[in-house]
């Protein structure tokens, strides 16, 4: 698996606390990673190149968010520039043109999973209510209109092709008159792989396009596709316009950075994802997923999200204090403990934190291990609480009892409890502290 | 009919020249050392998918090596660089391996859409021209119509293919294959599976499986386990390699879609970190663009 950026910026949040503002010492080694985190999802180097130069200029002495690191704003500043880039939050619909049917028509290099993806997005209509017929007008690839038809006798939708006919403009017309006397709302064109450089093809392309006139170019591009990605996509939007695009096999390791490098350079929107060889495997696509799996985050946003919203500025200020008096006691733990919890499932939420998620990799975390600690906290006096040391042998059978587990438990969490204090005195002699607070483990 | 094997390498080589040449030559190298001409020569190869690892790599092994050697001008540093390149991938050279056993099993993997099946196709054409007798295994019962494009393929080269229902088995179809080749005393056995992403591991299981099947004949076999990368990926070939590489013991790379203006650098990673042989490079879907792979002259060719 690909190093995740956030593992990589583990480094510069540490090194970072307390700033007000994003230095430019800070923030050109935090650009470093980026630019190596972007080529390494192959975005063009190009795109990099600009997308650095911007990001610089924006970010340099912008204030950090409250209650985020320098890194975790940079992180933040970030996600939200290249979201942007990728088209906001919503995925765009598809074009349909005045009067029925709507022609769809898919373009593309050798073997991007144009065929496969015209069954899907065939089906993707179907089950919207809509009659839709799929035609083939690839005459060069072996089995192309059984590979077609196939896919959509699967599917219960018509097929219409014709491997007698070898001239691709003939067969065109062809499917395509065939096609239109059927009353569809939608039909899908699929069209042979071919080489950007290969003007006859091209050629062919555009004359095709003629011909149909269809409310949708869509270009379907592999999601693992390299640098040479621009220039392809360029030259197809060259001749014969784009108005979309689908990027496939995302259902791998792929990082996609060709999402970022063909909406920068192209500005056309990306439409759908294929996430596998099955006819379903097929989805909306969601510039925010995306934008994480480019940049190697967690799914940062929710987490921002989520802390801002669940931590009481106020409440962080005191335990900041306390902790910085080393006066944390083990109410304040049962308090750290519940605001964690409330934030969702604690591995989802250690996963996202910049900074933890690349310490603690395969992480587990037993959340009934949390339960307990409360459960425990919770079957103490206010004065034990905030004196454990007063806490002997009967005491423990009773809290034992009160909260349902064992004095082997409770003795666990009064030790871990005691380990805690001493990390906070120890943070607090070395200045060191990412968070008001400290996870209890 | 044909063209002769002189003009068709020939073809291949103008072809892989051809866009391959377009990013160092665009450099001037006549000129002194200095941090420009490195950060131009580290922009064109992260532009042909050679990654920022390795990237690195090398440009930090010129930058020594310049220094240690005193160089001071831009030609000196561009053989220097040729050197290197070369140096990285004459590890990766290789041919196809053959034994005497009757069949020779030479089974063909890869992800989805990279060139399996004409690949397949090509290579069979290569084989029977140099005299051999082929048999083809439709072993990709998973997609549609991927058996007839087989098929077709089949036919066109003019050998025997092997091949059951869609959706069958697959070490079935490859059991039948090998033991048609062996009663019938046939050379050459070349099985085309499905395509599938290195990440599930239910389809790298399925492999194994194949491979077993393919091992009960003969220990020695399959002769050769060939990868299929499409020459246009970027920094996912690596993971393709080394995931495939160690579900099934890959013994050779095929580079496709040379063709077109993608640099197919990606192989110097892989060249770099698993020294897998690269056997041969894809240059166009008809049946001819199949050439073998040469170190030589892909690094002369970058330069030219
Ligand atoms: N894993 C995965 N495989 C896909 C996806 N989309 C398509 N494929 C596979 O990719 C391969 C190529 O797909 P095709 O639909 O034949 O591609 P094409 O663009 O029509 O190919 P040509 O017509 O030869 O240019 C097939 O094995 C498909 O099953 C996807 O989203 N994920
Ligand atoms: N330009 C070019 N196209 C190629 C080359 N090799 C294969 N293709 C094309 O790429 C597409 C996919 O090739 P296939 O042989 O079907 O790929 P595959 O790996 O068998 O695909 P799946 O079985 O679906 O995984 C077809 O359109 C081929 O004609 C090549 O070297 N150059
Ligand atoms: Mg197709
Ligand atoms: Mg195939």
């Amino acid at each position: 698996m690909f190093e995740l950026l956030a593992e990589k910026f583990s480094s510069v949040i540490d090194r970072l606390k307390g700033a007000k503002k994003i230095d430019e010492k800070t923030l050109d080694e935090a650009l470093r990673d980026i630019r190596v985190a972007l080529l390494d999802a192959d975005v063009h180097v190009d795109v990099v190149k600009q997308f650095i130069t911007d990001i610089k200029q924006k970010f340099l002495g912008q204030e950090v968010i409250k209650g985020l690191t320098a890194g975790e704003t940079i992180i933040k500043l970030l996600y939200d520039e290249t979201l942007s880039i990728l088209g906001g939050q919503e995925p765009p619909a598809l074009n349909k043109s005045e009067k029925p049917p709507t022609i769809i028509m898919l373009v593309g290099l050798q073997g991007t999973g144009k065929t496969t993806t015209a069954g899907k997005v065939a089906k993707h209509l179907k089950s919207k209510g809509f009659r839709v017929g799929v035609a083939s007008v690839d005459v060069r690839r072996p089995a192309a209109a059984k590979q077609l038809c196939t896919l959509a006798s699967s599917i219960d939708i018509p097929c219409f092709v014709d491997e007698e006919e070898k001239d691709a403009l003939k067969l065109t017309e062809k499917v395509i008159e065939d096609a239109k006397k059927q009353g569809f709302s939608y039909i899908i064109l699929d069209t042979a792989g071919r080489l950007h450089i290969d003007q006859e093809l091209m050629e062919e392309l555009v004359k095709i396009k003629e011909k149909v006139k269809p409310a949708e170019v869509l270009y379907v591009a592999d999601a693992m596709q390299g640098q040479d990605a621009i220039n392809t996509a360029q030259e197809f939007h060259k001749a014969v316009g784009l108005t979309g695009v689908i990027l496939t096999k995302l259902d791998g390791d792929a990082r996609g950075g060709i999402a970022l490098s063909i909406r920068k350079i192209l500005g056309v929107p990306i439409k759908f994802i294929g996430t596998g060889e099955k006819i379903d495997n097929f989805e909306p696509f969601y510039p925010d997923r995306i934008a994480q799996r480019i940049l190697g985050l967690g799914d940062i946003q929710t987490l921002i999200e989520k802390m801002q919203a669940a931590i009481d500025e106020e409440k962080a200020k005191q335990m900041a204090e306390k902790v910085m008096n080393a006066e944390f006691t083990l109410e304040d733990l049962r308090d750290q403990i519940r605001m964690i919890r409330s934030l969702g499932p604690m591995e989802q939420i250690l996963k996202m934190i910049p900074g933890i998620g690349g310490k603690i990799k395969d992480l587990k975390v037993d959340e009934k291990q949390f339960v307990k600690i409360e459960a425990i906290i919770n079957s103490m006096t206010p004065e034990e609480r905030r004196k454990p040391f007063i806490i002997n042998g009967s005491r423990k059978k009773r809290i034992a009892r009160g909260s349902g587990t064992t004095i082997l438990e409770v003795n666990k969490v009064l030790k871990q409890y005691e380990e805690m204090k001493k990390m906070m005195k120890k943070i607090k002699k070395s200045g060191k502290m990412n968070f008001p607070f400290k996870l209890p483990f | 009919m044909f063209k002769s094997v002189f003009e068709r390498i020939k073809k291949g080589i103008e072809k892989t020249k051809k866009q391959l040449v377009e990013g160092f030559s665009k450099i001037s190298f006549g000129r002194k050392i200095d941090e420009s001409l490195f950060e131009d020569i580290e922009a064109v190869l992260l532009k042909a998918d050679v990654g920022t690892k390795a990237t690195q790599e090398i440009i930090e092994f010129l930058r020594q090596e310049s220094k240690k050697r005193k160089i001071t001008e831009g030609e000196q540093l561009k053989e220097l660089l040729k050197e290197k390149l070369y140096d990285i991938l004459k590890d990766c050279s290789g041919s196809l391996n053959l034994t005497n056993e009757k069949p020779n099993v030479i089974l063909f993997l890869g992800i989805n859409g990279s060139g399996k099946t004409t690949t397949v196709g090509k290579l069979a054409y290569m084989l029977k021209k140099d005299g051999y007798s082929v048999v083809l295994g439709a072993a990709d019962t998973f997609r549609a119509a991927a058996i007839d494009q087989l098929e077709v393929w089949a036919n066109r080269v003019g050998v025997r293919i092997v091949k059951h229902q869609a959706g069958a088995d697959p070490s079935a179809v490859v059991f039948d294959t090998i033991n048609s080749a062996k009663s019938k005393g046939e050379d050459i056995v070349i099985v085309d599976t499905a395509g599938r992403l290195h990440t599930k591991e239910h389809l790298m299981k399925e492999l194994q499986k194949i491979k077993r099947t393919i091992q009960k004949f003969s220990p020695n076999q399959p002769v050769e386990t060939l990868l299929v990368l499409d020459g246009t990926i970027g920094q996912n070939s690596i993971n393709q390699a080394k995931t495939f590489k160690e579900a099934t013991d890959v013994t050779g790379i095929v580079i496709t879609k040379l063709d077109g203006t993608a640099k197919g650098g990606a192989i110097i990673p892989i060249c770099k970190e698993l020294k897998i042989p690269i056997k041969f490079i894809g240059v166009g879907e008809d049946i001819e663009d199949l050439q073998p792979f040469n170190p030589k002259e892909f690094v002369d060719a970058l330069f030219e």
